[in-house]
């Protein structure tokens, strides 16, 4: 039977754990769980699920006979014709699901480049790779029944929004009425393809990848070079300790996590890393990948001038988007995502809401009212689930039923044994105060304010608090917080948060405007020629 | 009718049969100021906040005025972070995850033997109450069992026990008599458990009192005081509020024929069935001990710093606000979130341990018992308000199936 847990949701309770110690596992506050339990643990697994305080596990519709789920309002709006969603893995497959959960009955094709069903890439960089969980124990489950066409093994090459058609990879084409891009990133290659060629170098970002890799580490390699300290990176480091394999991270930044979480929380968790015995260096980058000239990586040479010995290498410097597809399309995609409003509309290259194409997931990139109205991408499991269901939703209804996506971001990450949990955008921030518990017992709250407002908060091992932060948030609550509380350690003053500059992801993109009336400017995208 | 003069039913022994229309009323304004000064919370996304609140202490010596007797070892139940997460994670080192995941699941097998046993000997008549011949022997069993409690020991201990819960609850005019009282009567019971803990620290075994006096880690170890506090709540919370779990499930199974028959020809339907029953009728109705640390701002009424709260669990979890049909026992009820076991740091310590004994129990009452009839309904309740169930549930019957 299948698993999900909405990791976003999960307090750390734990009663899963209780019930089905087998198929579900607690380190502190972080689950680690089997998405796949065989059907002997079917009664445990049930006890489990019923028994979560916040209902965040959810099963495969046909392992449970007791579905009585709330029927939605009608919806209002267009429930017939076609509908296409371009990508099948979380953000696709929720969204299919919503549109017939709200009454659409036309036609649905939902288009994934991967040859499988939808799966969950959490678990890829730590139960899987700890090898606690088979590579293929990571199908989601479905939630419901869902009448579609599923295009498996297909690649979308281009969009005709005029037309209305997506254009595929082998020559065919599917028309619409109305499309859902979804098409999500895939790992940030090594630049060098001849040293990222090299038995022995990996990223991480598919079911694929993650057997090959957990392969490598089951091999027992001399060390590990892991090149990127951000939440991928530090994960894998995490599990290459429990697997007390020798590991060195290179990080560019000045500390693990930095981007994200700004260099406070920054260096807690570079003590993290070496308390856990990994060799750390920050402040430095790789230059090259060397190879033993049997095509098998032997280390790496550094920026510093030093090298490193090691048999395996994980590039995890990153995402890109997966958006070339749209290149001519005349919306505004580029490798800083797909604009949209924030009902997931997309937007042309000339600033204009399109009314059929709408974009969800790790390639949407939204206004926040929250946030000054900035647009951002947020690659985390929640926003692909949230903001596809408002996709759907909004796909099948009228003008006056649409939804806004609103959602206080919340993101989470185990590794050295702790749950690190965020909620709002932290880098959205000039100081941090740590509120509750203490960074030295890795048991803390961090509220980061912007100008006097809270925008964020960070928990280690303390995520039952981080709704009443998510609700200062949304309140506009004046930072710093100023009242009494539980787990007050003395006095607490704001920092600054050292966050780094935001970067302006433009690169290899230039608008022009050409045309003088009104009814004839135009905005194009100018692209770098490609290499 | 005022809201506190709702709440005034609400603790009146005498409607103790149905509180839930008292609780509907109290309801409608989502926070109460009662005349004792303190704060009635009631609806659930409130309640729910207040949970996740860290303004609000579960220590009572935060209180504006006159602290109570003082304690001298507070058990965590009333505690704040961090004493409170240091004592919960030395006592969960030896019931459940992450150290003990295996613990709760293990004692399955036991449970159901103990209820074999219990179910077996109601054979060859045809009326039993179902509190004192199963309800109450299964928990008092299971939580001697893992604490370390004797066997022999249990009646005495059942009795002490009921003393101490007769003594809970709100209301802050007679808070300090009632104290006085609880004291008295824990007096007995703590003497008994420090005695019984150093039998096991000079002869360890594999219960959790062992644990307790042995352990020392990151977190240190349990004083004496500790040890004896934490036993204490553990006894008491253990076993009392099954019980009502257990006899509030079994009334309302036969208040429904249908529902009873569901049950039966469906064995997984018990497991869903128990939440809801955590939601409908929960064995804790209020929970009395909350204390704000600062001025609280909750459904548009602020509450001053130093006010005791009281959070109706029961209320909340018949929000229609928040669920569908509240009132309506829907045995598979998906998604389910109530506050049968509370919320948030404080969320009950033992819920997987009460959820378990109560699927077992009555997923074998409801196979074994042949045509069950209640005697009595409503049949008698205990006084309590807090920790509310029937005081004895008669039933009739034909017969027991083999087991």
């Amino acid at each position: 039977m299948k698993v999900v847990v909405d990791l976003t949701r999960c307090q750390g309770y734990g009663q899963c754990a209780f019930l089905a110690p087998d198929v579900f596992t607690m380190r502190e506050e972080s689950l680690l769980y089997d998405l796949d339990p065989g059907d002997e643990r079917r009664e445990h697994v049930l006890r489990a699920a019923a028994a979560c305080p916040v209902q965040a596990i959810h099963l495969d519709w046909t392992a449970t006979r007791l579905t009585s789920e709330p029927p939605s309002p009608p919806a209002r709006g267009m429930t017939d014709g076609r509908i296409v969603i371009v990508g099948a893995s979380l953000a696709g497959a929720r969204a299919a699901g919503v549109l017939r959960r709200e009454g659409f009955t036309g036609s649905l094709t939902v288009i994934g480049d991967e040859s499988s069903e939808p799966y969950d890439r959490p678990p890829l960089s730590k139960q899987v790779l700890m090898g606690q969980v088979p590579p293929d124990h990571v199908m989601l489950p479905r939630l419901r029944e869902v009448e579609a066409d599923w295009m498996w093994g297909t690649r979308a090459s281009g969009l005709d929004v005029a037309g209305k058609r997506v254009l595929l990879d082998d020559g065919r084409e599917v028309g619409f009425d109305r499309v859902l891009l979804a098409t999500g990133t895939r790992a940030r290659p090594w630049p060098n393809e001849e040293e990222a060629r090299l038995e022995g170098v990996h990223t991480l970002r598919s079911m694929r990848d993650a057997a090959g890799l957990r392969e490598a580490l089951a091999a027992r390699p001399n060390r590990v070079l892991i090149l990127g300290a951000g939440f991928t990176g530090s994960e894998i480091a995490s599990v290459c300790r429990e697997l007390d394999l020798p590991v060195t991270v290179v990080e560019r930044g000045q500390a693990p996590l930095v981007n994200a979480l700004g260099g406070v929380i920054g260096d807690v968790a570079a003590q993290l890393h070496r308390e856990h015995g990994v060799d750390l260096r920050c402040g430095t980058t790789v230059t090259s990948l060397e190879g033993d000239g049997h095509g098998r990586l032997r280390g790496a040479r550094l920026s510093d001038g030093s090298t490193v010995e090691a048999e395996v290498a994980v590039v995890a410097l990153g995402s890109v988007r997966n958006v070339e597809w749209l290149r001519d399309s005349g919306l505004a995609a580029g490798v800083w995502g797909v604009a949209c409003d924030a009902g997931c509309r997309a937007v042309d290259t000339n600033g204009l809401v399109t009314d059929d194409v709408f974009v969800a997931g790790d390639i949407a990139r939204f206004p926040h009212p929250l946030y000054q109205y900035q647009f951002m991408t947020l690659e985390h499991w929640g926003n692909a689930v949230t903001q596809a269901e408002i996709a759907a939703h909004n796909m099948v209804s009228d003008q006056t039923h649409r939804w806004p996506h609103l959602s206080v971001p919340v993101f989470w990450s185990s590794q050295f044994g702790v749950n690190i949990k965020s909620v709002g955008v932290p880098t959205f921030a000039d100081e941090l105060v740590v509120t509750q518990g203490s960074t030295d017992e890795r048991r803390f709250v961090a509220v980061y304010g912007y100008k006097g407002r809270v925008t964020a908060a960070v928990t280690f091992d303390q995520g039952m608090w981080l709704e009443f932060y998510q609700r200062l948030i949304e309140r506009a609550t004046p930072f710093p917080p100023a009242f009494r509380h539980v787990d007050q350690r003395g006095e607490a003053r704001p920092v600054p948060a050292r966050v780094p500059e935001r970067l302006i992801a433009a690169e290899g993109a230039t608008v022009v405007v050409t045309g003088h009336d009104p009814a004839e400017r135009r905005a194009s995208l100018l692209h770098a020629p490609q290499s | 009718m005022t809201s506190d003069a709702a709440f005034q039913r609400i603790l009146d022994p005498a409607g103790r049969a149905d509180p839930y229309p008292s609780l509907g009323e109290l309801r409608r304004n989502p926070v109460t100021r009662l005349k004792d000064g303190s704060y009635v919370v009631s609806t659930y996304r409130e309640i729910v906040e207040l949970l996740h609140d860290p303004r609000v202490s579960s220590d009572r010596r935060n209180l504006a005025d006159a602290p109570e007797t003082p304690e001298h070892a507070p058990a965590f139940i009333r505690l704040d972070p961090p004493e409170h997460d240091r004592l919960r994670r030395l006592t969960m080192r030896h019931f459940g995850p992450p150290h003990s995941p295996g613990v709760v699941d293990g004692l399955r097998p036991m449970m159901l033997a103990t209820t074999t046993e219990l179910i077996d000997a109601l054979a060859g008549k045809n009326r039993a109450d179902v509190v004192d011949e199963v309800a109450y022997p299964l928990p008092i069993a299971v939580i001697c069992r893992l604490l370390g409690v004797p066997a022999e020991d249990e009646q005495q201990f059942h009795a002490w026990a009921d003393q101490i819960v007769e003594t809970l609850g709100p209301g802050e005019e007679d808070r300090a008599e009632r104290a006085r009282e609880r004291q008295a009567v824990s007096e007995n019971l703590e003497r008994y458990l420090a005695g019984l803990a150093e039998e096991r620290r000079r002869e360890p075994g594999d219960d959790m009192l062992s644990g307790f006096v042995t352990y020392e880690g990151p977190d240190g170890r349990m004083t004496p005081e500790e040890v004896v506090a934490t036993s204490l709540l553990l006894l008491i919370a253990g076993h009392e509020t099954t019980i009502n779990l257990i006899a509030n499930g079994m009334l309302t199974l036969l208040r429904d024929p249908i529902l009873l028959e569901r049950v039966r020809a469906d064995p997984d339907l018990v497991i869903t069935a128990v939440e809801e029953l955590l939601r409908f009728e929960p064995p804790v109705q209020l929970v009395s001990s909350r204390v704000t640390l600062d001025d609280v701002v909750v459904g548009g009424v602020t509450i001053p710093a130093g006010s005791p709260v009281v959070l109706a669990l029961a209320a909340g979890s018949r929000d229609p606000a928040h669920v569908r049909e509240p009132d309506r026992f829907d045995p598979c009820r998906r998604p389910n979130e109530h506050l049968g076991f509370g919320g948030g740091v404080h969320y009950c310590f033992g819920a997987p341990l009460a959820r378990l004994e109560a699927q077992v129990v009555l997923g074998e009452l409801v196979r074994r018992v042949r045509n069950p009839r209640l005697v009595a309904d409503p049949p008698p309740y205990r006084p309590s308000a807090v920790l509310r169930g029937p005081r004895h549930l008669l039933i009739d019957y034909d017969g027991i199936a083999p087991a």
